[in-house]
């Protein structure tokens, strides 16, 4: 494959980690890199296939993207929106302070 | 009267036909069923009140002369599809008590063909797994076993094992690389992957899109026709959704397979195969020979790239897909100390390990300056998948293969490797990104009494040709073996 792949660092991966939104304890970096490591360098063989000219798929039956009129069909259900939310107030939701 | 558990759907429906029995009756004898099967853990929500309901009124209908596809049939939903009212967790701690105020395509569509619908089954979280053991509603056991618990394969294990075990005549699955098929051949079932598009993914939780593909499992060939039948359907509101006719898949079954061309790629025999496969798979030629079809050599030259793409393709689509889990409209929140410390601590404590490591493998293919050499790299290997796939059919008609590199192996097992366990989709995992069809078929036993099954492949959209080759398959095989009940 034409990028650097094989290798990636402890540091690497509390950066895709940070990408992810998730937190990963320091002592679990290193294990996890070395998981991680281990799928990527099984996914290289990609890299031997001859993909010259060849277009990525997109879908397994030719069809044009189906078009409709650019009309309101849904709409008007807050009370169905909000009836699973972790938090909420007179019809909103309430989420932590994002702006100082 | 005889056990009403032990009726196929095809069997049932024709039963409340003639007044045999009614679909309150045949409720009740499932309902008793699943109760006597907690130890399968095969369903995480059950709605038996839900179920008596749906059955009077199904019984009350059928009085009336209305009568639905599945009219009156209890049945199993996996926990994947949206279910109005009935709590949808995807075998997630991140979506918490989710309870939809809206109902999938593919469960609506059977709603109204009269569905009776016994409960929401276990599966791997966000279908992410080949055994089950991912799913935070804990594992689900195979109803089959010898010495030790086995897993019934995944992530549709739920599905697999009720139907197995008797505790409903069909259930509704989904399969992204094999999801539908291994549990399937796991369990002595039937399970179909579709074409891609062939049933709406509205409403259905979303792990890969571009793969995911919901499917039936169930007793028989022909039962599995009639479950696709009813859950197909172009949807307006899926615009991968096929807006093609849906044919009487039914009738295909038992058809004449003479002169049926069937393929059969060299490079699905892997090294390290099991014997008693390859001889299983070596019986299947003889038996599809016997019926009258011609066996044609074929060479799928990428099959062995097909692993390797699903894991770029998947879990990319996998870590945007499942972005939405924040904890602020819906689902489980965790508080941190600002707004992204929660979106840490909610994602961390939600998702478990394998989606965790799935998510940070697909941010990172995705991740700037990796898109093109692995997202875009992987979807041009499936366009050679593909290729393989056209040039085949212009010999064959259809393809025989395993389902399954193993028979179930057993729960707990050690895997060190995670890449030890992404081999379960070997054989299954080519046709979700070609998006062809593909059908198990339980055809043997091993040497430990385990079930195995044979997959056959069909072109897309031509489903009926791989009903008729699995029917003919199904009646050569005769494969009749039964879990003995320890459960109960």
């Amino acid at each position: 494959m034409s990028e650097p792949v094989n290798g990636v660092s402890a540091e690497d991966v509390k950066k895709i980690a940070r990408l992810s939104r998730l937190d990963v304890a320091d002592d679990r970096l290193a294990p996890l890199a070395n998981e991680l490591n281990g799928i990527l360098s099984w996914i290289e063989q990609l890299g031997e296939v001859d993909v010259d000219g060849v277009e990525p798929m997109t879908s397994a039956v030719d069809m044009s993207a189906p078009l409709r009129k650019d009309t309101v069909t849904d709409g008007g259900l807050r009370d169905d929106v909000l009836a699973n939310a972790p938090k909420k107030e007179d019809g909103f939701f309430v989420v932590p302070r994002s702006v100082e | 009267m005889t056990d009403l558990t032990k009726l196929t759907l095809s069997d049932a429906l024709d039963g409340m036909a003639k007044g045999e029995f009614s679909s309150l009756e045949l409720t009740e004898a499932h309902i008793k069923a699943c109760e006597g099967a907690k130890k399968l853990n095969a369903f995480i929500t059950d709605t038996h009140d839900l179920a008596r309901q749906q059955a009077k009124a199904s019984d009350e209908r059928r009085a009336k002369g209305t009568v639905g596809l599945l009219e009156g049939a209890p049945l199993g939903v996996k926990d994947l599809f949206c279910t109005e009212g009935v709590k949808t967790c995807a075998g997630s701690k991140i979506l918490g008590d989710f309870t939809p105020t809206y109902e999938s395509s593919v469960t609506a569509n059977m709603k109204a063909d009269g569905m009776v619908m016994l409960g929401k089954l276990n599966l791997d979280e966000f279908a992410m797994g080949s055994s089950n053991e991912t799913s935070a509603y804990g594992p689900v056991i195979n109803p089959w076993r010898n010495d030790v618990d086995l897993v019934p394969g995944g992530s549709s294990g739920g599905s697999a094992a009720a139907v197995a075990a008797g505790l409903c005549l069909g259930a509704t699955a989904t399969d992204t690389g094999g999801s539908i098929r291994q549990p399937a051949s796991f369990t002595g079932t039937v399970g179909i992957k579709p074409t891609y598009g062939r049933c709406s993914r509205w409403g259905t939780v979303a792990f890969a899109s571009s793969l995911d593909q919901a499917g039936p499992i169930a007793k028989t060939v022909k039962d599995a026709a009639i479950l696709l039948e009813s859950m197909s359907g172009y949807d307006a509101k899926d615009s991968t959704s096929l807006n093609v006719d849906v044919p009487k898949w039914s009738e295909a079954c038992g058809q004449s397979v003479k002169g049926l061309r069937i393929g059969i790629p060299k490079e699905y025999m892997i090294d390290g195969m099991p014997t008693e496969i390859q001889a299983l798979w070596d019986q299947g030629v003889e038996w599809m020979k016997a019926a009258g079809a011609e066996i044609v050599p074929i060479t799928l030259p990428h099959t062995k790239y097909a692993l390797p793409a699903y894991y770029v393709v998947a879990p990319a689509e996998a870590s945007s897909n499942l972005a939405r889990y924040d904890g602020m409209r819906y689902g489980l929140r965790v508080d941190g100390d600002d707004l992204n410390d929660t979106y840490d601590k909610t994602r961390t404590a939600g998702f478990g390990d394998e989606v965790r490591r799935r998510i940070m493998i697909g941010t990172y293919v995705l991740s700037a300056g990796y898109y093109d050499a692995y997202y875009l790299r992987a979807q041009k290997v499936r366009t050679r998948i593909v290729e393989d796939f056209e040039n085949a059919w212009q010999t064959c008609d259809a393809i025989l293969t395993p389902t399954a590199p193993s028979a179930p192996f057993a729960v707990g097992r050690k895997v060190t490797d995670p890449v030890q366990m992404y081999l379960n989709d070997i054989f299954t995992v080519t046709t979700n990104l070609a998006g062809l069809p593909g059908i198990s078929v339980p055809a043997g036993l091993d040497k430990d009494g385990l079930p195995l099954g044979l997959q056959i492949i069909g072109r897309a959209l031509d489903e009926a040709t791989v009903f008729k080759a699995a029917s003919a398959l199904e009646d050569a095989a005769g494969f009749d073996s039964k879990p003995e009940k320890w459960w109960s």
